[in-house]
C-alpha cells in the first residue's frame, strides 16, 4: 500500500525544478556542484593559511633581506587581508588567471594545462579498455553464477584487489623486462610540452597497471548488481515468457544492473585523475597526482590551491554524468506514479 | 535467420505429431520436484490434466508446493530446487525432455505464465510496447494492430498511452490486465496463474477473474490457476485440485470437492472461507504444514486432523476414487461429517446511547489531491468498526490520520471527548498508548534485528513510562494471541506470517490501547491463517472490552467480525450502521457494487444473498442512517 509522493499544491511555478525530468535534475545538480566547489575552495583557502611560517621567507630563503621579503609579499598580495586575498583568488579564477607558481614563476595554468592533458590521456585511456572488460567480466561471472567461470573470475579479481599499485606497477616492469627486454620503457618520461601519444610506447606499461587496479573494483561491483537483477520477479517473469538468453541479459537485465556500477565508475574515473600519485611515481608520469605532490613539497600555495579546485571540479563533473545516466536508465525515477 | 526461425518451431511440432490425438491440453503424470541439496521432496508426484478450454484450481496453503508444482509445467523450476521426475505434456509436447533451446521457444508460446505480483514481475525498465510485442509469435509486421488488440481483449482503453507508458505508470489492476493480456497473446495451448489477484482489491478482483474465463473459453485454453484461496477458485475453476504437504489430497470437479468434499483438510480450508451473506463463525486451521525435510510418517495431515486415528500415523493412505473423477487421500473419508456452519451471536447494541470513544468531525485529508471529504463518524466503545472500500477509497488514510501517521488533515478526531493533535509526535505519551496500529504487512512492520520480546518491550517501555515490566507479563501477552513461550526469544524471520502477525498483535496490546487499528491485517496471509487471526480478535474483543477499527475490502471477513461497519469510496463516508443490517440490506450504490463483487461459492449462494435482500427489506426503516 505504498502511497506516492505528490508534489503539495502549494508549490508554484518553480515546481518543475523539483520535478524529475534530466533537464530538472541537471539544472538543480550543476548549482548544488558550484555550491560544493565554492565550499571546497572555502576549505583550500583556508587550509593553506593555516600552514605554519611566513610564505614569503619560505621561498626567498632565511637570508634575504627585508626589503626583498617585503616585495615579494606585496607581488603575492600576502600583505592584504585573507578575506582580501581569497576574493583576489576567486576573482582570478573567473577571470581565467590562475596566478603564477611561487616555485617557476611561470603561470599555474601552463603547467597544470600539461599535467591536465597527460593525465585526461591516461584516465581515458584506462577507462576505454578496462571499463568494457570489467562490464563483460561481470556479467558473464553473474550469468554463470556459482560455477566454473564465475569462480575464476572472481579469483583473478580478489587476488588483483588485493595488491597494492606500485606492487602491480613494479612487477610489470620485472616482468615486461625478463619476458620482452628493451622493448618497452621501464620509465615513461614525457617531454614537457609534448602529447604521451607522440610515443604511446611509454604508456603501454601504465595503462597495464591502471587496468588491472581498475578491473576488480568495477567487475564486482557489476557481478553484484547483475546478480541481483537475474534473480528478481521480472528476470524469472522474462525467462517464463521466453526471451532468448541475450536478450534477456543485454536488453531486460544490464539496463537495471548498469545504475550502481556507473555510480562506481564515475568514483573510480575521478580517483584515478588524482589519486594515481603512486602509478606516476613508478612511471616517472607528469600527471596531476604527481604535481599535487610536488606542489605540497615545494610549498607552491597557488599550485595546491588551483590542482585541488580542478580535481573537485572533476568529482563533481563525473558525479554529474553519472547520475544523468542512471536517471536515463531508471524510468521510475523520471516519471512519476500516474 | 528464416531457416533458423523455421528449424526451432518444426521440432516442437514434430512432436506434436508424432504424439497422441488425446493430448491436447495439459497432462502432468507423477511429477516430483526436489531440492538441490538433500533432495527434500517438495512436490511428490502429482498428476492431473486439464483439457482444452478449462480451468484447474490448485489450492492450499503457503508452502504446500503448489507455486512449485506450476512453474513446473513451463519446465522451470527456482534456483535451489530441480524437477526429479515425472512427465508434463503440453498439447502433446513433453517439457521435461526437450533441449533448453527448444524449451524456451515453448515458454511464451505454448504455455505462459501469470505472475503473482505485477508489479515486481513487470519489467520497470522497459515500456510495455517493447514488453508486449515480446509475446506475440509473429516478431513484426501488424505489431502495433496486435498489440492494440490485445489491450482491447483485457479492457485496457487508450492503449496508445498505455503501450507508452511503464508499469509504475499503471495502476496494480492495470498491470495484472497487462500480465493477463501478455499471457494471452501468443494463443498458447496452456496457461499457468499463479495468485494474479492476491494483490487487487475485491471489485478488480472479480473483474479479473471474469475476464480470464472469458478468454479461456473464447481461446479453448488450459489453464491452471494457482490459490490458496477455495473461494476464488469456487468462482472460477471447472476442477479443484487440493494439495498439502506436496501432494493432492483431494481433487475432481467444483462441484465434487466444494459440496461432497471427503479431505478433513478440504473442508478446514472451506470452514476457514468468509460468507458476504451470512456472520459465520470462522474456524482456523491449528498449527503449520510440516516441514518438507521432517515430514510426520503416515498421512501429512495427521498431526492437524481431528478425525486422526493411529493408523493415519504410521500408513501413508494412497488415492482412492470415491466416485467417478472424485480423487481423495484420507483413511478416514467416509466420516467427515459436514454439518451446518456455525453463525456468530449477534452482539445488540446497547439500550441507551453511550458516549464514542472516537468522534471524528468534518475530517478532510489530502495525498497532495483531497483524498478524504468531511468525514463524521463516531466510534462506539468496545465494538469493532470495519472500514470498507476499494484500494483508493481513503479507507488507509483515515485510519492513519487516527493514529497521527498521515498528517495532512484538518477537522477534529477526539478521543474520548480529548481533540488529538494532528501529529502523533505532538500527542502526549499517554493518548499514543490508548491507540495502537497493527500494519497489514507482517514481514516488514516487525524490526528483524530485535526477538519478539524486544519488540514488545520497547513499544511498552516507551509508551508506558515508569512501570516496570516484568517477561512473566510479556509472556502473558504472547500467550493471549496464542503465541507459545518460546517465542519471546524468536526474531520474526523464525516465524510464519500467521505468527508475525499475532506478535505485531500482541506489541500493540502490551501497551494495553484502547483502541487498535487493524490496517488490512490478514491481506498478506492465507485463507486458513486468516480465519485464526479473525478468532483472535473477536476473543480479544469480547475479553478485553477492546475497541477495534478494521480496515479491510474483503466484505464477507467483515461480516465475521464487526458489528458496526462504514463503507467508504472516493474519499467518502456513503453508508455506516450496524453490519449484518447494512450487508443484508445496502442501500447505497457502493456497497451493493461491493457485495455483488464479493466472491461466492457458486450461484446458490448469490440467489441466497437475493432472496436475503429482498426479506430484510422491510427492516430498513429501522436501520441507522449514515453518518
Amino acid at each position: 500500500m505504498a502511497e506516492a509522493v505528490r508534489a503539495a499544491p502549494w508549490q508554484g511555478g518553480w515546481g518543475w525544478i523539483s520535478g524529475g525530468t534530466i533537464g530538472a535534475m541537471l539544472v538543480r545538480r550543476i548549482a548544488l556542484g558550484l555550491v560544493t566547489l565554492l565550499l571546497v575552495s572555502l576549505v583550500v583557502f583556508g587550509a593553506t593559511q593555516l600552514l605554519p611560517g611566513d610564505v614569503a621567507v619560505a621561498i626567498l630563503g632565511r637570508t634575504a633581506t627585508p626589503a626583498r621579503v617585503a616585495a615579494l609579499r606585496a607581488a603575492l598580495h600576502l600583505d592584504r587581508s585573507p578575506m582580501a586575498q581569497y576574493g583576489l583568488w576567486l576573482l582570478g579564477l573567473f577571470q581565467g588567471n590562475l596566478g603564477r607558481s611561487l616555485v617557476t614563476n611561470t603561470p599555474v595554468a601552463q603547467d597544470i594545462a600539461g599535467r591536465l592533458h597527460n593525465s585526461a590521456i591516461l584516465v581515458s585511456l584506462t577507462a576505454i579498455i578496462s571499463l568494457p572488460i570489467a562490464v563483460v567480466a561481470g556479467i558473464a561471472a553473474a550469468h554463470r553464477h556459482d560455477k566454473a567461470t564465475d569462480h575464476a573470475l572472481s579469483a583473478v579479481a580478489l587476488s588483483l584487489s588485493a595488491l597494492p599499485e606500485f606492487v602491480v606497477g613494479i612487477a610489470l616492469i620485472v616482468l615486461s623486462s625478463l619476458v620482452i627486454p628493451h622493448w618497452l620503457p621501464m620509465v615513461s618520461l614525457v617531454r614537457p610540452g609534448h602529447s604521451p601519444l607522440e610515443t604511446p610506447r611509454i604508456l603501454v606499461l601504465p595503462l597495464l597497471t591502471l587496468t588491472l587496479i581498475v578491473f576488480p573494483y568495477v567487475f564486482r561491483m557489476m557481478r553484484g548488481s547483475m546478480i541481483d537483477v537475474l534473480e528478481s520477479d521480472y528476470i524469472e517473469m522474462a525467462r517464463l515468457k521466453g526471451v532468448a538468453r541475450h536478450r534477456l541479459l543485454l536488453v531486460h537485465a544490464l539496463p537495471s544492473a548498469l545504475p550502481p556500477t556507473i555510480q562506481a565508475i564515475a568514483l573510480t574515473l575521478a580517483y584515478l585523475a588524482g589519486g594515481i600519485v603512486v602509478v606516476e611515481y613508478v612511471f616517472g608520469y607528469t600527471g596531476i597526482g604527481a604535481g599535487i605532490v610536488q606542489a605540497v613539497v615545494s610549498r607552491d600555495l597557488p599550485e595546491i590551491q588551483d590542482f585541488t579546485l580542478i580535481l573537485a571540479g572533476i568529482y563533481v563533473l563525473l558525479n554529474i554524468v553519472a547520475d544523468t545516466c542512471t536517471l536515463a536508465l531508471t524510468p521510475k525515477l523520471r516519471t512519476g506514479r500516474r | 535467420m528464416g531457416s533458423l526461425f523455421a528449424k526451432t518451431m518444426a521440432k516442437p511440432a514434430a512432436g506434436l505429431g508424432a504424439a497422441k490425438p488425446t493430448s491436447a491440453g495439459i497432462a502432468v503424470r507423477q511429477l516430483t520436484i526436489n531440492t538441490t541439496d538433500g533432495g527434500v521432496p517438495i512436490v511428490r508426484g502429482i498428476s492431473f490434466t486439464v483439457a482444452p478450454g478449462s480451468i484447474l484450481g490448485l489450492v492450499g496453503e503457503s508452502g504446500s508446493g503448489k507455486t512449485t508444482a506450476g512453474l513446473a509445467l513451463l519446465g522451470y523450476a527456482r534456483s535451489g530446487l530441480k524437477i526429479a521426475g515425472g512427465s508434463v505434456s503440453i498439447g502433446g509436447v513433453s517439457m521435461l525432455d526437450l533441449p533448453e533451446r527448444e524449451l524456451v521457444a515453448m515458454r511464451g508460446r505454448e504455455i505462459t505464465y501469470v505472475p503473482q505480483d505485477p508489479a515486481t514481475a513487470l519489467h520497470p525498465g522497459l515500456r510495455l510496447r517493447t514488453q508486449m510485442a515480446e509475446c506475440l509469435r509473429q516478431p513484426s509486421g501488424a505489431r502495433e494492430q496486435a498489440l492494440h488488440g490485445m489491450l482491447q481483449d483485457v479492457g485496457l482503453p487508450d492503449p496508445a498511452r498505455i503501450l507508452a507508458s511503464y508499469p509504475h505508470e499503471l495502476s496494480g489492476g492495470q498491470q495484472q490486465r497487462i500480465a493477463i493480456a501478455m499471457a494471452f497473446a501468443a494463443k498458447p495451448q496452456a496457461i499457468v496463474m499463479d495468485e494474479p489477484t492476491t494483490a487487487l482489491d475485491v471489485t478488480t478482483q472479480t473483474r479479473v477473474l471474469q475476464l480470464v474465463r472469458a478468454l479461456a473459453q473464447q481461446h479453448r485454453t488450459a489453464v491452471v490457476y494457482v490459490s490458496h484461496d477455495l473461494a476464488v477458485i469456487a468462482s472460477l475453476a471447472d476442477q479443484v485440485a487440493v494439495m498439502y504437504s506436496g501432494e493432492i489430497v483431494e481433487s475432481g470437479t467444483a462441484a465434487q470437492v466444494i459440496g461432497r468434499r471427503l479431505h478433513p483438510y478440504t473442508h478446514a480450508l472451506l470452514r476457514a472461507v468468509p460468507d458476504p451473506d451470512r456472520a459465520l463463525w470462522l474456524e482456523g486451521l491449528p498449527g503449520q504444514a510440516p516441514d518438507p525435510a521432517q515430514r510426520p510418517p503416515g498421512c501429512v495431515f495427521a498431526p492437524r486432523c481431528g478425525l486422526a486415528e493411529p493408523a493415519c500415523t504410521t500408513q501413508s493412505p494412497d488415492p482412492v476414487l470415491a466416485e467417478p473423477d472424485h480423487m481423495v487421500r484420507c483413511f478416514r473419508a467416509g466420516s467427515l461429517h459436514i454439518a451446518a456452519p456455525r453463525l456468530l451471536p449477534a452482539v445488540p447494541r446497547p439500550a441507551q446511547p453511550v458516549s464514542p470513544l472516537l468522534r471524528l468531525t468534518a475530517v478532510q485529508a489530502w495525498h497532495g489531491r483531497k483524498v478524504l471529504h468531511d468525514i463524521a463518524l463516531d466510534i462506539a466503545p468496545g465494538r469493532a468498526t470495519a472500514i470498507v472500500g476499494e484500494s483508493g477509497s481513503g479507507k488507509t488514510t483515515l485510519v492513519r490520520c487516527i493514529a497521527g501517521l498521515h498528517s495532512a488533515w484538518t477537522g477534529e478526531i477526539a478521543l474520548a471527548g480529548q481533540p488529538l493533535a494532528t501529529k502523533a509526535k505532538a500527542r502526549p505519551l499517554e493518548q499514543l498508548r490508548r491507540i495502537q496500529y497493527v500494519f497489514q504487512n507482517p514481514y516488514a512492520s516487525l524490526n528483524p534485528r530485535q526477538t519478539i520480546g524486544q519488540s514488545l518491550l520497547v513499544a511498552a517501555r516507551h509508551l508506558r513510562r515508569g512501570e516496570r515490566i516484568s517477561r512473566n507479563e510479556t509472556l502473558a501477552v504472547l500467550a493471549s494471541v496464542g503465541l507459545p513461550a518460546a517465542v519471546i526469544d524468536a526474531l520474526p524471520g523464525q516465524l510464519s506470517g500467521g505468527q508475525r502477525q499475532r506478535a505485531a498483535i500482541a506489541r500493540g496490546l502490551i501497551c494495553q490501547p484502547e483502541l487498535l487499528i487493524c490496517d488490512e491485517v490478514t491481506s498478506a496471509l492465507d485463507v486458513s491463517i486468516q480465519a485464526t487471526v479473525i478468532e483472535l480478535l473477536t476473543r480479544l474483543q469480547a475479553e478485553r472490552g477492546l475497541t477495534i477499527l478494521f480496515v479491510a475490502h474483503n466484505i464477507g471477513l467483515v461480516r465475521s467480525l464487526a458489528q458496526d461497519i462504514v463503507v467508504m469510496q472516493a474519499g467518502q463516508l456513503v453508508e455506516s450502521g450496524e453490519t449484518q443490517t447494512v450487508l443484508s440490506a445496502p442501500i447505497a450504490a457502493e456497497t451493493i457494487r461491493l457485495m455483488r463483487s464479493a466472491p461466492r461459492f457458486g450461484a446458490a449462494a448469490q440467489d441466497e444473498f437475493h432472496d436475503g435482500a429482498a426479506l430484510d427489506a422491510s427492516g430498513m426503516e429501522a436501520k441507522p442512517l449514515r453518518g
